[in-house]
C-alpha cells in the first residue's frame, strides 16, 4: 500500500531530477505513513532527514562513532574513544526509543510532581528548581542495559550495542530527594516514574515512547539528580535538554531525558518500558534460547561490574615489550575494589592500579604497564571486582531474551613485532 | 479501512492535501529554476558533463531504488526476492539499520512482527508477511557466537612508545 500510493506521486518529482534523495525519502515515508496512520504524521513530527542533517555535526560527536540506528537515532562510541576521566558529549552514546522532541524551551519549561503517593501537586519552573534548591555537581556512570546484546548467542532483538554504549560524564542538579520532599511523599510511596517530552515512534501523543524509574530509595539517594547542566554547560539536546533525572549505576534508561513531570507512585510504575520484557531479566537463570513468560521476568535495578580498556586502541603493534594500558572500571551500586589484566587468556592475573571514585557512582580509573615475554599475537584482557568480591566473567554471562546485562571482560589485540 | 471517517480527521486530511498542494507548487517552481540553471549550465560548458552526469545520477529516476553491487543503495538492505515488500513496510517507522542488525529466526521475526502490531503502530501485513519473513531469514541469517566470538575486524596500527 505505501509503495503504491507513495509511487505515482514520487515520479513527477524523480523527472525533475531536482528532490534530493533524504528529503524524498522522507516525504514518500511521510506520505504513505500519513495514508495509514491517518491523521497522526502530519500534525506532528518533521522528520529529521528533511533538515538533512549529518548526526555527527547535528550532535556534535566524534566522526569515529557508530550509528546503529538512524530512526531513532542509536550511536555508540568505541572502547578508544572514552579514554578522557569525564566523558565529553562527543563521544557520549546516544539512545533514544522515541523521536525527538520539536521544541524544547527552558524559560518556559516546568516540572510537575504529581501521582497517587504526592502530598501537594506541584510544578516548578526551571528557574525555581535551581534557586529553591540546593545544587550539586556529581560524575555518574551510565550505561545502557543492553550495551553487550551484540554477543548473545542465540542473538537478543534490539540495537546490537557493542561496547560503547557507557560514559561518565559529570552532571549538575539539583537532588530529586529535595524537590520530592517539597511537593510531600504519602507513606504508600514505593516508585517514581519520569514522563518527558520526546514523542512515540508511530506519533500517537498517547502513547509514550519511554516512562521508567526506580524504587523510592534510589530515587531518595543522594546522587539522583534533576540536571539541567552536563560537564559544566547546558545539556546537549540530544542527551536531554533542558532538564534530565540521572540516576547513576543504573540502566541509562532510567535516566529520563527531557523530563518535564515524575509521579510519586504507590506502586511499581508502569509506564512505558516498565512493563512485559523491557529491561527485565528472567528472574530464574534460564537456558539460552528459552522462551520466558512476562511474569517471570524482574526489573534490573544496579548495572554489574566491567571494564573497559580505553587505551591503546585495539590493533596495537609494538616494537618494544612493554605497554601501559589504561581504562575505567565500574560497578553499578557498589566500588571497584580489584582490577586485574590476563595476557594469557586467564591463566595468570596480574593487578592493575586502580583509583577510587571521584564520588560514589563515578567509574574509576585503571593503569597497568604490560610486560610481554617475546614477539607475537596477544590479547590484553582486563577484569573488575565490585566490593562483594563478583568478578567480570571471562565468558558471555547468563543468556537473557532481551540480551541485557553482558559484562563480559573487554579484551583488546596488541602484536609485539 | 472501510470505517466512515470522523469529520476531525477529514479536516486533517483537507489540510495535509493543502499542504501537498503547498509542496508540490514549491517544487514545481524549484524544478523550473532547477531546469533554467541547468540548461545554461549545459551552454556554458561541455567539460564539466562528468560532473554534472554524476550528480543527475545521484538524484535520478533509477536512483531512488538503485542497486549496487547487489545492494538497495538507499537502505542499504541486500537485493533478493522480497526486497521491496521489507522496502515498503518495515522501513517507514523505523531504519533498515535496525533490521540489518538483527539476526533473527522466522518464529522470532513474527513474534517482533506482532510486537510492531500492538504496540508501535504496524499496520495488517496479510500475505506480505510471509514474503518479508522469509526475506530477512535467507538474507540475514543467525551467526553461531558461542560463548565468546573471537575478535575480529581488528585494524592494525603501529604504536609509537
Amino acid at each position: 500500500m505505501l509503495s503504491y500510493i507513495a509511487k505515482p506521486i514520487a515520479k513527477p518529482l524523480k523527472r525533475k531530477e531536482f528532490i534530493k534523495k533524504a528529503a524524498l525519502s522522507s516525504f514518500a515515508a511521510l506520505l504513505g505513513t500519513n495514508i495509514v496512520f491517518g491523521s497522526k504524521i502530519l500534525n506532528g513530527y518533521t522528520p529529521i532527514a528533511l533538515d538533512g542533517s549529518d548526526p555527527f555535526d547535528m550532535f556534535k560527536k566524534n566522526k569515529s562513532m557508530l550509528v546503529l540506528n538512524d530512526k531513532p537515532w542509536n550511536i555508540e562510541a568505541q572502547a578508544h574513544l572514552l579514554y578522557d576521566s569525564i566523558t565529553p558529549n562527543s563521544s557520549m552514546f546516544v539512545r533514544n526509543n522515541g523521536l525527538l522532541p520539536e521544541t524544547l524551551d527552558a524559560k518556559t519549561w516546568t516540572l510537575t510532581i504529581d501521582g497517587e503517593s504526592v502530598v501537594t501537586q506541584k510544578t516548578y519552573t526551571l528557574a525555581e528548581l535551581k534557586s529553591k534548591f540546593e545544587q550539586h555537581t556529581y560524575q555518574l556512570t551510565l550505561e545502557c542495559g543492553g550495551n553487550g546484546r551484540k554477543e548473545f548467542d542465540p542473538p537478543a532483538k534490539g540495537n546490537q550495542w557493542n561496547v560503547g554504549a557507557v560514559h561518565c560524564a559529570s552532571w549538575t542538579g539539583v537532588r530529586l530527594r529535595d524537590v520530592l520532599e517539597d511537593a510531600g511523599m504519602k507513606s504508600s510511596a514505593v516508585y517514581i516514574g519520569f514522563h518527558a517530552a520526546d514523542k512515540h515512534l508511530s506519533n500517537d501523543p498517547k502513547k509514550e515512547p519511554i516512562s521508567r524509574g526506580c524504587p523510592m530509595p534510589k530515587a531518595l539517594q543522594d546522587e539522583t539528580i534533576l540536571a539541567f547542566q552536563m560537564n559544566g554547560k547546558d545539556i546537549p539536546m540530544i542527551h536531554g535538554f533542558p532538564l534530565r533525572l540521572v540516576a547513576g549505576g543504573w540502566p541509562a534508561s532510567v535516566s529520563g531525558k527531557w523530563v518535564n513531570r515524575i509521579s510519586i507512585r504507590n506502586k511499581i510504575h508502569d509506564g512505558t518500558k516498565m512493563t512485559g520484557s523491557a529491561y527485565r531479566v528472567p528472574c530464574k537463570p534460564v537456558a539460552p534460547g528459552e522462551k520466558v513468560a512476562d511474569e517471570d521476568m524482574c526489573i534490573i535495578e544496579s548495572m554489574p561490574v566491567k571494564s573497559l580498556i580505553t587505551s591503546p586502541k585495539s590493533g596495537a603493534m609494538l616494537s618494544g615489550k612493554t605497554l601501559k594500558i589504561q581504562g575505567h572500571a565500574w560497578a553499578g551500586e557498589f566500588e571497584v575494589a580489584k582490577m586485574e589484566y590476563s595476557i594469557d587468556f586467564g591463566s595468570t592475573w596480574t593487578p592493575c592500579e586502580v583509583q577510587k571514585p571521584a564520588n560514589r557512582l563515578a567509574w574509576q580509573h585503571f593503569s597497568a604497564t604490560v610486560k610481554f615475554p617475546e614477539a607475537g599475537y596477544y590479547e590484553v584482557w582486563a577484569k573488575a571486582t565490585d566490593s562483594q568480591g563478583t568478578s567480570q566473567p571471562m565468558l558471555v554471562p547468563g543468556w537473557n531474551p532481551k540480551g541485557y546485562l553482558n559484562n563480559a571482560c573487554h579484551r583488546i589485540a596488541v602484536k609485539i613485532q | 479501512m472501510k470505517q466512515q471517517i470522523p469529520s476531525s480527521l477529514r479536516i486533517v486530511i483537507i489540510r495535509a492535501m493543502a499542504k501537498l498542494a503547498g509542496l508540490l507548487s514549491l517544487i514545481f517552481i524549484a524544478g523550473l529554476v532547477y531546469l533554467v540553471i541547468d540548461l545554461k549550465a549545459k551552454d556554458a560548458a561541455n567539460q564539466e558533463t562528468t560532473l554534472a552526469k554524476n550528480e543527475v545520477d545521484e538524484i535520478s529516476d533509477q536512483d531512488w531504488d538503485k542497486i549496487e553491487n547487489g545492494i538497495h543503495i538507499r537502505t542499504g538492505l541486500i537485493d533478493a526476492d522480497g526486497l521491496m515488500t521489507v522496502v515498503s513496510n518495515c522501513t517507514s517507522c523505523h531504519s533498515a539499520k535496525l533490521i540489518t542488525q538483527n539476526r533473527m529466526s522466522a518464529e522470532r521475526w513474527n513474534e517482533t512482527i506482532k510486537w510492531m502490531q500492538e504496540t508501535q503502530g504496524l499496520w495488517e501485513l496479510g500475505g506480505n508477511q510471509e514474503i518479508i519473513v522469509n526475506y530477512l531469514v535467507a538474507n540475514y541469517p543467525s551467526i553461531k557466537k558461542g560463548r565468546r566470538m573471537r575478535l575480529e575486524n581488528i585494524e592494525w596500527y603501529e604504536l609509537k612508545n
